[in-house]
């Protein structure tokens, strides 16, 4: 019942999937849901088992246990064509004997379609992705960015359910990235295709994505929207994982102050009565409080108690300014206005906004 | 204002006539073409070529010349009276066994043997090779294995069973036998470097083609053979000269009547009847060996690119 309904709500559905290379595990039990018209980012650093996964899905891979389903259609033992899903590649993979127009037309004729049906497909995909001059020209006549318009026309053409992206901005430059990204989201906007993205960039992560799955080593640590994996990581590693420059880590215990529940490191307190906690903090506890650069304030109090610290280094990153203060021992992050600048060795106050921070087991390293 | 734009021009003046750069040297160095770098380096490349040469050099002018002018003994001597006639009978008429028609039957021969060989080992490695790098199959590891040690093996050690075989056959002594023992002795090697090669194009692209819905047969053909084509033509030198050039293969499993080009060289150089004679064998030699040296002038650029390209992705 439960299974069978969650399959049908669901366009891309993974249950219980492993994949072993000899003794090598790369995925162990994973279970994802993809909702229909979603878009779904596989976030982690390499190695992390999203790219096998996304291979899993397209069927370019077989999986050693578990079950794929798309569109409800166990999938698990089909081709890659018979699943209805178009795949776009890091190296575009442009078939470079063939002009652009071939390249795009490639799998509609291997599919033996009518040559009207083929011409029409080909020239509404190259109206959305503007690649209309480009349709005679060979790939190695192509830039970057054009090159992976094509291979994401290709993908547009087999009207396919589900997209796969497999790291598609990565060998583009900076610029061009971020042009390609905004596309990918109006094309996404307008197809409301279900799209599976994988990516190691948060910053692509962030932006594109309806919900984000972050893996390591061949497990999903937390699948949410953006906004939930940047506020309420749910575990130490998607804290640090999440967010450039990376969260200020704090190790300490738990201790009881006044009425209330408070944060002590190296013998400096932090009210936690601001933490929006997941269960009763008890005292003892050996814990480490995380916060984020932008959720420290510099000489402006948001509640709690103030403490000082001394400017280390500052780094002017244009809208914003990056300070690294010595507070109690340790280092910290601080991002603060691009417009208020700091001397080095000046003296600060910091206050925490609690309500924003997170606050990990020591041991588990699960959120609290 | 005027006062400005005097000075804006005296400015300009005194750039144009100071020199923009200063003393000393500037732009590429200059490099003197007798410097003992260039006399090394090409006194090293002469003498190594005409090394090579002296040798083709005088089986050319031998082959030019009448026997009265070969007795007199000076190899290097240009050919006083050029002939041809050693030539044509080294091509029409040059006796073999009971055979008096020259080479020009084992050309054929060779041209028989060799044409459908080396079409066969080519067609049937490139699979094999394609197979290889791109659908990794139960055992395939170990089936590389085997074809690699295959290649180590010496021939000599193949010779008596496979002459059993083909007797059991029935096609021992035919063209046909021969076609196939080429071919199969052919395939690790060229089985290796097409494998290579396949390996050395993107995985991508393949897994491109597969999402297209292409299977085994469309993206070989549609797909990986119009990128193959330096590897193509380096294999068919490989088997063009490894094939026509074999002697080992030739005399053991053909007769008189189908014996290739360099067997029958053999047999017309080595004939102990009557007199020597060194102006036809030279021509003949030449004549067996025109064929692999126009293979390599023609593809020679193709051949060094094709060696070069699984170095370098594409």
């Amino acid at each position: 019942m439960n299974v069978n309904s969650s399959v049908s709500n669901s366009s891309v559905s993974i249950k219980d999937l492993s994949l072993n290379f000899g003794a090598v595990s790369v995925l162990k039990d994973l279970n994802l849901d993809i909702n229909d018209g979603e878009f779904l980012v596989l976030l982690g650093s390499s190695g992390c088992g999203k790219s096998t996964l996304l291979n899993c899905i397209a069927g370019l891979l077989d999986a050693s246990e578990g079950q794929i389903f798309i569109k409800g259609k166990n999938v698990t033992w089909e081709e890659p064509k018979d699943r209805g899903i178009g795949m776009v590649f890091q190296s575009y993979a442009l078939y470079p004997q063939m002009t652009v127009e071939k390249n795009l037309s490639f799998g509609l004729r291997v599919a033996k379609v009518p040559q009207a049906e083929i011409d029409k497909r080909v020239a509404r995909a190259s109206e959305i992705l503007q690649i209309q001059p480009l349709l005679k020209r060979k790939p190695a006549e192509l830039s970057g960015g054009q090159r992976q318009r094509v291979a994401i026309g290709r993908a547009l053409v087999r009207d396919v359910d589900v997209f796969l992206f497999d790291e598609p901005l990565s060998n583009l430059d900076a610029k061009l990235r971020s042009e390609l990204r905004v596309e990918i989201k109006r094309l996404h906007q307008s197809l409301k295709n279900t799209m599976i993205y994988v990516t190691h960039d948060q910053i692509e992560a962030l932006t594109l994505a309806d919900r984000i799955a972050i893996m390591k080593s061949g497990i999903i640590q937390q699948l949410d929207d953006p906004t939930t994996i940047y506020n309420r990581p749910r575990n130490l590693f998607v804290a640090g994982f999440i967010g450039s420059p990376s969260m200020n880590f704090l190790r300490g215990e738990l201790v009881k102050s006044g009425d209330g529940i408070a944060f002590s490191a190296n013998g400096v307190i932090f009210s936690l009565a601001a933490y929006d906690a997941n269960e009763v903090l008890q005292p003892g506890r050996k814990v480490v409080l995380g916060v984020r650069p932008e959720h420290i304030k510099v000489n402006e109090n948001v509640g709690g108690e103030e403490h000082d610290a001394t400017v280390d280094i500052e780094e002017p990153m244009g809208a914003d300014n990056l300070l690294w203060l010595k507070h109690a021992g340790h280092t910290m992050s601080v991002r603060v206005n691009g417009a208020r600048r700091f001397n080095v060795g000046a003296k600060v106050k910091l206050s925490f906004d609690m309500t924003v921070a997170s606050v990990f087991d020591a041991e588990s390293e699960l959120r609290l | 204002m005027a006062d400005v734009g005097t000075l804006n021009t005296t400015v300009a003046g005194i750039d144009a006539v100071a020199p923009r750069l200063g003393e000393g040297p500037s732009g590429a160095k200059p490099r003197p073409a007798l410097s003992s770098r260039n006399i090394m380096l090409y006194g090293t490349l002469t003498i190594a070529a005409l090394y090579y040469l002296l040798p083709l050099y005088v089986m050319v002018v031998t082959s030019l010349k009448g026997m009265p002018e070969i007795r007199l003994g000076n190899i290097f001597s240009p050919p006083m009276e050029i002939t041809f006639e050693p030539w044509v009978k080294a091509w029409a008429e040059a006796c073999t066994g009971l055979n008096c028609d020259g080479l020009s039957r084992g050309f054929w021969n060779s041209v028989r043997i060799t044409v459908p060989s080396v079409i066969i080992s080519i067609a049937i490695a490139s699979v094999n090779g394609y197979a290889l790098a791109n659908w990794r199959f139960k055992g395939s590891e170990l089936f590389f294995s085997i074809l690699i040690i295959g290649a180590f093996i010496p021939y000599q050690v193949m010779i008596y069973p496979i002459v059993i075989i083909l007797r059991e056959i029935g096609i021992y002594g035919t063209l046909t036998g021969l076609v196939i023992v080429h071919s199969i002795f052919g395939m690790p090697i060229l089985t290796l470097l097409f494998r290579n090669y396949f390996v050395s194009l993107p995985e991508e692209l393949f897994k491109a083609a597969r999402v297209d819905g292409a299977g085994f047969w469309q993206i070989f053909l549609k797909i990986m053979l119009p990128m193959s084509l330096p590897i193509f033509v380096v294999a068919m030198i490989l088997q063009v000269t490894g094939i026509w050039n074999d002697f080992l293969f030739g005399v053991v499993f053909t007769r008189p009547d189908t014996y290739p080009m360099t067997v029958q060289l053999n047999n017309i150089v080595n004939s102990v009847q009557g007199v020597k004679e060194y102006n036809v064998n030279m021509a003949a030699t030449i004549l067996t060996g025109l064929v692999p040296l126009i293979v390599y002038f023609v593809s020679g650029r193709l051949f060094v690119r094709g060696i070069a390209a699984g170095a370098v992705k594409g």
